[in-house]
């Protein structure tokens, strides 16, 4: 049988949701085990004191990206069924420019703010709040918003689709951006070092 | 530094090696991938709750949204009843455990030491309330663009993430004291 197990028809809806309630324990579990819960912990990367994010967000892409790569290759998981959000280059842009700004300003992004309610933090639970306002705030907004929400639209495309790539072409040249990426931040992290690297402030 | 006064009483211990969990949230979103055909998410399920929380406080104004009302879903089930609610509900489960586990829970306001925390919660709120019309705009938010589409190279979702991290450090030296 080929992956993905639930479009294959291996189990139902209702069984999917226990699947979604395991896999966001495991989500929750590596974003508190990270520090991900502490919104000084995360907002260090913004002042360069600590660039755990970048470290845990491009180990973590590089490393579902190389499996992707090499089960599809082995004939085990087809890619095709896998959903790839389609792009739109306009909002995706400034979304983008916003939820950095609101990160910076919040000290959580949605899924860490969830993960800093659960462990204690007020702010967390705060913010997450605030992101439900948002949401509202938004959804009134759509008439004045839906021509930037639909505009660039290019359709499913991928890197090695816009690059003229071919994908292991691509997925190393991640690897090796991540890598390089890794010891850039070594080297900034001995410039503007944190005290007490590593542990909860 | 200080540590926070745990619920645990314990001290709190040393976080993970970022590489490490790295690879642990790696795995997560690859066996999303294998098993369910879709990636992580969080913003979404926060769009299903406050449509489900509009549709109770005023009946009918979700419907006739063109944004929110496919959050709604088509009556036949709960609003809530969604794969993203129940992963978040997992998420908000599994920091919890590793909270516990690693005596870090702490009923606090995380800030610096130069900032209220009025003023940190009121900046907690109006981030969060910046990052969804963030996250709406992008269809996503850093779990289920920059994660998610960056393992697959979706090409929006990595110009999101550039974006992300452009937005941030453009503020950043702005909102200073309110961390360090």
């Amino acid at each position: 049988m080929t992956a993905p197990l639930y479009t294959s028809g291996l189990f139902g809806e209702e069984a999917s949701l226990l699947v979604a309630v395991l896999i966001g324990i495991g989500f929750g579990f590596f974003l508190e085990r990270a520090g991900f819960g502490s919104a000084r912990k995360l907002v260090a990367q913004f002042y360069l004191t600590d660039l755990a994010v970048f470290k845990v967000m491009f180990t973590a892409i590089v490393t579902a990206m190389v499996g992707v790569a090499l089960l599809s290759s082995a004939g085990l998981l087809d890619l095709s069924e896998v959903y790839l959000a389609p792009t739109y280059w306009t909002p995706q842009i400034v979304g983008g420019l916003l939820l950095g700004a609101g990160f910076a300003i919040g000290g959580y992004c949605p899924g860490t703010s969830i993960a800093a309610f659960a462990t204690g933090r007020i702010d967390g639970m705060v913010c997450a709040l605030g992101i439900i306002t948002g949401t509202l705030t938004f959804a009134g907004l759509f008439p004045w918003l839906q021509a930037l929400y639909l505009a660039g639209s290019a359709g499913e495309l991928t890197l090695p689709q816009l690059l003229h790539l071919p994908y292991g072409v691509a997925v190393s040249g991640v690897v090796a951006m991540a890598l390089g990426g890794f010891y850039g931040a070594s080297l900034i992290e001995r410039r503007f070092g944190a005290r007490g690297q590593g542990n909860p402030q | 530094m200080n540590m926070p006064p745990t619920t645990s009483g314990r001290a709190a211990q040393p976080y993970m090696n970022p590489y490490v969990a790295g690879i642990g949230l790696g795995l997560v979103l690859l066996s999303a991938f294998v098993v369910m055909g879709r990636g992580l998410g969080a913003s979404g399920a926060f769009s299903n709750t406050a449509a489900w929380a509009l549709n109770a406080v005023a009946p009918g104004a979700v419907e006739g949204n063109e944004f929110l009302g496919p959050y709604l879903g088509d009556g036949s089930a709960h609003p809530l009843k969604t794969w993203l609610v129940f992963e978040v509900m997992g998420l908000f489960i599994g920091a919890f455990i590793s909270g516990v586990l690693a005596g870090r829970t702490a009923v606090m306001v995380e800030k610096g030491p130069r900032v209220s925390g009025a003023v940190r919660l009121g900046l907690a709120f109006g981030g969060g309330m910046l990052m969804a019309i963030g996250a709406d705009l992008a269809r996503g938010c850093t779990s289920g663009q920059a994660l998610t589409g960056g393992a697959l190279l979706n090409a929006g979702s990595w110009a999101f993430m550039m974006c992300v991290f452009a937005g941030a450090y453009a503020v950043a030296w702005f909102v200073r004291k309110e961390w360090i």
